[in-house]
């Protein structure tokens, strides 16, 4: 009666014991080190008893200052298996020459290039971003939380488990070789049939809804909870370009979000968006994939400039030259985001005219950010300049992003491009970019805040060695690339047959090799800052001399932020704050509202995973029950009336009373 | 000093709820605007129809523009007499965000519709012979390349 | 006034002047600012589909036409049907700010019910485009077809069951200050989709048949 096997079909789909690449040693071997990690790490917990702790103060938590924490920890965590990523890509690619083969099969290689790019533009990029957004822009308006504390958490959830998906296609199934963003018809389901492209797809739609969500939070935060006084033009710059990142977001990310569902129903239901028949027409992806994709890029750079603007006024102890033109600069460049996509596919064929628009609106978006670049110029100039850690990544920022936005303004000329597209030069320029801009600047974002999140500073000999061994690293790995871009090579090849290309592979490789080493030095930074931290600690909240109001909290701050909300009359409103003679308020302290945990957003984006795990291996059981499961969830918590309390005044009394002695007794 | 917070906590409680939700909706419409917004959009969906069905323009780009003259008529109807929109709600930000978004959807129409006007032009299978020039000049020699 | 000493804890007398701290402060509520930009970013996700069909729009390959499949009368019906949800609507916000609960939720009802009209007209049109051959992987011009008015319908159907939601909620709480804001939310949904469809009726099938 029952067909025992369609009953089997209808609940795994596709998914069979081959998914699990049994016969591929690399992966092997990376499954066992995952293994006994993860379970070293999951016992250690359960042997501490630490999993109530982790539900109920982090999981659970809608606080943005906890929430921005575990999105810099995804970030990072994540950063090691892009990294991982790479070093095996420099390797394949100084050892394949000739009758080498290398250790990676193309098969195998493409993968690899295309993990490498998806992870660290999304699960790597983004999370910091948006981690260090997170955690700097309510306490830098004087607000308590975010407007949205639930969807926060459900933000950061749905981008966890979104990389989390990612990660799961390289023990069950396969990801993408595509490239990370999945032209068709490459793409589609006649050259891609596996489960690749559509790990690809749900991974980022997932992670697509908790960016977006979280683009609309902060900006409704910005907009609205500002300390009274703070005036737009009184804002943090900082604040300012979380701003205009997020509404980057808001903006681009719905874009994202309707080409992989085109893409993805291509492939599931066999439409003809992106085919080569039947009326599709593939370089529509390509047009609209960049209308995301280059408003992306200034979502992860626009915070790194922000950063930048803070660091550079704090260690230079002056106030920021040209903050009207900083800000003006920031949304001259949001919109003209919009108006230079098209750069990316020069060569696709839409000929001079459209060519020449956008290589000309490409010109003009450097000039913004020239201007930005002057102004933190004349900040140093007379200023009594600091070189703390983050200030030595603001300075390898400025030399190193002018270089790569210089290759840039390079590659805005059509007829350069033509001869440059998809060559070694357009690598090197983008992680020119990337990395002396996004990965600089969240170096410094972390060095930076870090004391204002955990109450001791970061050590600086390891973190000036990891300064070094990436800035050098840096330079030892791509100058090479921009030589053989030049010289014509193509990207993602995994074998070359001109061995006298192979020299500059393997200067490259060393190069990588040394950025290895200056994460491996940021994260012995990490550990011997918190085993000395008793010697690093931050007493007072302010360790830097900071200028804006997230240094007048202590550090790290308590729960509710501020324990009366501070009132603005300048921009810098701590440093105006402190040469006007604030006193804290000792007394005084009332009950203060405040929203409470819940693990709805924790539960909605695990079930969204499962649905989307189950899409990938084509299970429509566990698809339908799952999103039912997803729906009501979302339905019982919008029952949930109860979603806030008050922390009484005793307990303010007692938080604010433990840093008034704490400060007395360091004056 | 300290003893009254709780009860002007509680009191601020609904005090603030109420007294933001005062300030915060100003326009919800009457009944005579929602009847004469949608009498207006009866109007501005009749014409279309019967200017299609009745075959009234000959041409049909002229009847495209026309159409899509009363659809941007009808839509600004629409947020007026519905969505209530004005440039005092959220202190100007929703209208704000409106021409953002507005302008975001023209760029991305328009430049999408620009483009790929162009790329198949170019690039589409039927038009080749034209972009193949008539004599291709000699290539240089191309030992050094991989 | 020194300005660098702290004071002992507990005094009740440093009175620190407030010039620089306000000691209740209640933001505003970011709700329906969110839930604009929110639609904001939905409208965006439907200008890619329009753009898409503005592209493959003709598309036939080989397949019908618009004209050829469209049939304008249950579009128009459809259309009113939308139209008329909006005013329904609208009426059930006029209850709303009188706080009449059960008017309230009888004009969402009849939203509710004309919204499921128009889905189900929508559905038997596509079941019939389908059964004739025509689905969405005939031609690009009906895969863009069917995704632009398909997503539209899925956020009708959607804006159903949230619409149901919050008449239980409206039963059992009453016009709270948070089913208020839940309800402006869902207006403005509402609202929004129409707009959609003025969109939708006009360029894709008005404009559809045209020669």
């Amino acid at each position: 009666m029952f067909d025992h096997i369609d009953l089997i079909k209808l609940i795994f789909g596709r998914l069979t014991w081959e998914a699990i690449p049994y016969h591929e040693p690399i992966l092997i071997m990376t499954f066992i080190g995952v293994a006994f990690g993860g379970a070293a790490v999951l016992g250690a917990i359960t042997y501490f008893r630490l999993w109530t702790y982790l539900w109920r103060e982090w999981f659970t938590s809608i606080d943005h200052k906890k929430i921005g924490v575990m999105y810099v920890i995804l970030g990072l965590v994540m950063l090691l298996r892009g990294f991982a990523d790479a070093l095996m890509m420099r390797a394949q690619q100084a050892l394949a020459f000739g009758d080498s083969a290398g250790f990676l099969p193309p098969h195998h290689y493409d993968q690899v290039f295309t993990a490498h790019g998806v992870i660290m533009i999304f699960f790597v990029a983004m999370p910091l971003v948006t981690g260090l957004m997170n955690f700097v822009v309510p306490l830098q308006i004087g607000a308590r939380d975010v407007a949205f504390p639930f969807l926060n958490n459900f933000s950061f959830w749905m981008t966890a488990f979104g990389g989390g998906l990612v990660m799961v296609s390289l023990f069950v199934g396969e990801f993408a070789r595509t490239g990370w963003l999945a032209y068709p018809p490459l793409s589609g389901i006649l050259a891609s049939p596996d489960v690749g492209v559509d790990y690809y797809i749900w991974s980022l739609q997932i992670a697509g809804v908790g960016t977006l969500l979280s683009g609309i939070n902060l900006i409704a935060t910005i907009v609205k909870m500002r300390a009274p006084g703070m005036s737009m033009m009184k804002m943090p710059v900082f604040t300012w370009t979380a701003l205009c990142t997020n509404i980057l977001i808001v903006a681009a990310f719905p874009v994202l979000t309707a080409v992989l569902a085109m893409l993805g129903l291509d492939r599931m239901v066999g439409t003809n968006f992106f085919t080569n028949d039947m009326g599709g027409n593939a370089m529509m992806y390509v047009n609209l994939i960049w209308i995301w994709g280059h408003p992306e890029v200034y979502i992860l750079i626009l915070p790194a400039f922000g950063i930048f603007s803070e660091v550079v006024s704090t260690f230079c102890s002056k106030r920021l030259f040209g903050y009207t033109s900083m800000v003006y600069a920031t949304v001259v460049i949001t919109i003209l985001s919009y108006l230079v996509w098209l750069h990316h596919f020069f060569t696709m064929g839409s000929g001079a005219s459209v060519n020449s628009f956008f290589g000309i609106t490409t010109m003009i978006i450097s000039i913004p950010t020239g201007a930005k670049i002057f102004n933190w110029l004349f900040t140093m100039y007379r200023g009594r300049i600091r070189f703390e850690l983050p200030m030595l990544w603001t300075i390898g920022f400025m030399i190193t992003f002018v270089i790569g936005g210089m290759t840039g303004v390079l590659l805005a000329v059509p007829p350069a491009d033509f001869v440059l597209h998809n060559s070694l030069f357009l690598i090197a320029h983008f992680h020119n970019v990337i990395i002396g801009g996004v990965v600089f600047g969240m170096f410094a974002g972390i060095n930076f805040w870090f004391p204002k999140a955990f109450g001791y500073k970061l050590d600086t000999f390891w973190g000036k060695c990891s300064f070094w061994f990436w800035t050098i690293g840096f330079y030892v790995a791509f100058m090479p690339l921009y030589v053989l871009g030049l010289m014509g090579i193509t990207r993602r090849l995994s074998h070359f047959d001109d061995p006298s290309l192979q020299i500059w592979f393997q200067i490259a490789a060393f190069g990588a090799v040394l950025i290895a080493l200056g994460i491996g030095c940021f994260i012995i930074q990490l550990v011997v800052s918190f085993l000395r931290r008793e010697s690093l600690r931050d007493t007072t909240g302010d360790p830097w001399g900071g200028r804006t109001l997230e240094w007048s909290t202590s550090s790290p701050p308590p729960v509710y932020n501020f324990a009366f909300t501070p009132k603005v009359y300048d921009t810098d409103a701590w440093a105006d704050m402190k040469s006007n003679g604030y006193q804290r308020p000792l007394d005084g302290f009332v009950p203060i509202h405040m929203p409470k945990n819940t693990g709805a957003g924790f539960i909605i984006a695990a079930f969204s995973a499962v649905v989307g795990f189950a899409l990938i291996w084509q299970m429509w059981l566990v698809v339908g029950a799952g999103f039912v499961g997803m729906l009501a969830a979302v339905i019982i918590h919008t029952f949930n009336y109860n979603r806030d309390f008050y922390i009484p005044a005793g307990d303010v009394v007692r938080t604010e009373n433990e840093r008034t002695r704490l400060l007395e007794s360091h004056v | 000093m300290s003893a009254h917070q709780d009860h002007s906590a509680h009191g601020a409680d609904h005090h603030d709820q109420d007294h933001h939700d005062d300030h915060m909706h100003a326009d919800h419409g009457t009944f005579k605007s929602y009847v004469i917004g949608f009498l207006l959009a009866v109007i501005l969906t009749v014409i279309p129809f019967w200017l299609v069905m009745g075959h009234v323009f000959s041409k049909s780009s002229t009847t495209g523009i026309v159409l899509l003259a009363l659809a941007a008529v009808q839509v600004v109807v629409h947020m007026i007499y519905f969505l209530h929109m004005n440039t005092k709600s959220e202190g100007g930000w929703s209208m704000l965000a409106l021409i953002f978004t507005g302008m975001m959807v023209f760029i991305m129409l328009s430049g999408s519709l620009w483009v790929m006007y162009h790329l198949n032009h170019n690039m589409m299978p039927g038009v080749m012979s034209e972009t193949v020039p008539e004599s291709i000049p000699a290539l240089p020699d191309s030992n050094k390349m991989p | 006034m020194s300005n660098t000493t702290t004071s002992p804890v507990g005094a009740l007398n440093a009175a620190p002047s407030s010039r620089y701290y306000v000691k209740e402060h209640h933001p505003e509520n970011g709700t329906l600012l969110g839930f604009w930009i929110y639609l904001m970013s939905d409208c965006l996700i439907f200008a890619c589909l329009f753009a898409t069909y503005a592209v493959l729009g003709r598309n036939y390959a080989g397949g019908p036409s618009g004209a050829q499949v469209f049939e304008l009368p249950v579009v128009a019906l459809n259309t009113s049907l939308l139209l008329l949800s909006s005013i329904t609507y609208g009426f059930a916000m006029l209850e709303m700010q009188k706080k009449q609960v059960r008017n309230t939720m009888l004009w969402l009802a009849v939203t509710g019910i004309l919204g499921a009209c128009f889905i189900g007209f929508e559905l038997s049109e596509f079941a019939h485009l389908i059964a004739e051959g025509n689905g969405p992987q005939r031609s690009g011009f009906l895969t863009s077809f069917f995704s632009l008015v398909g997503t539209h319908g899925l956020h009708v159907t959607f804006g159903i069951v949230w619409l149901i939601t919050l008449m239980f909620q409206l039963g059992k709480h009453g016009v709270t200050p948070e089913n208020k804001r839940r309800l402006m939310c869902l207006s403005m949904f509402w609202h929004f989709l129409d707009v959609v469809w003025i969109g939708v009726f006009t360029f894709v099938y008005l404009m559809g048949v045209l020669p």
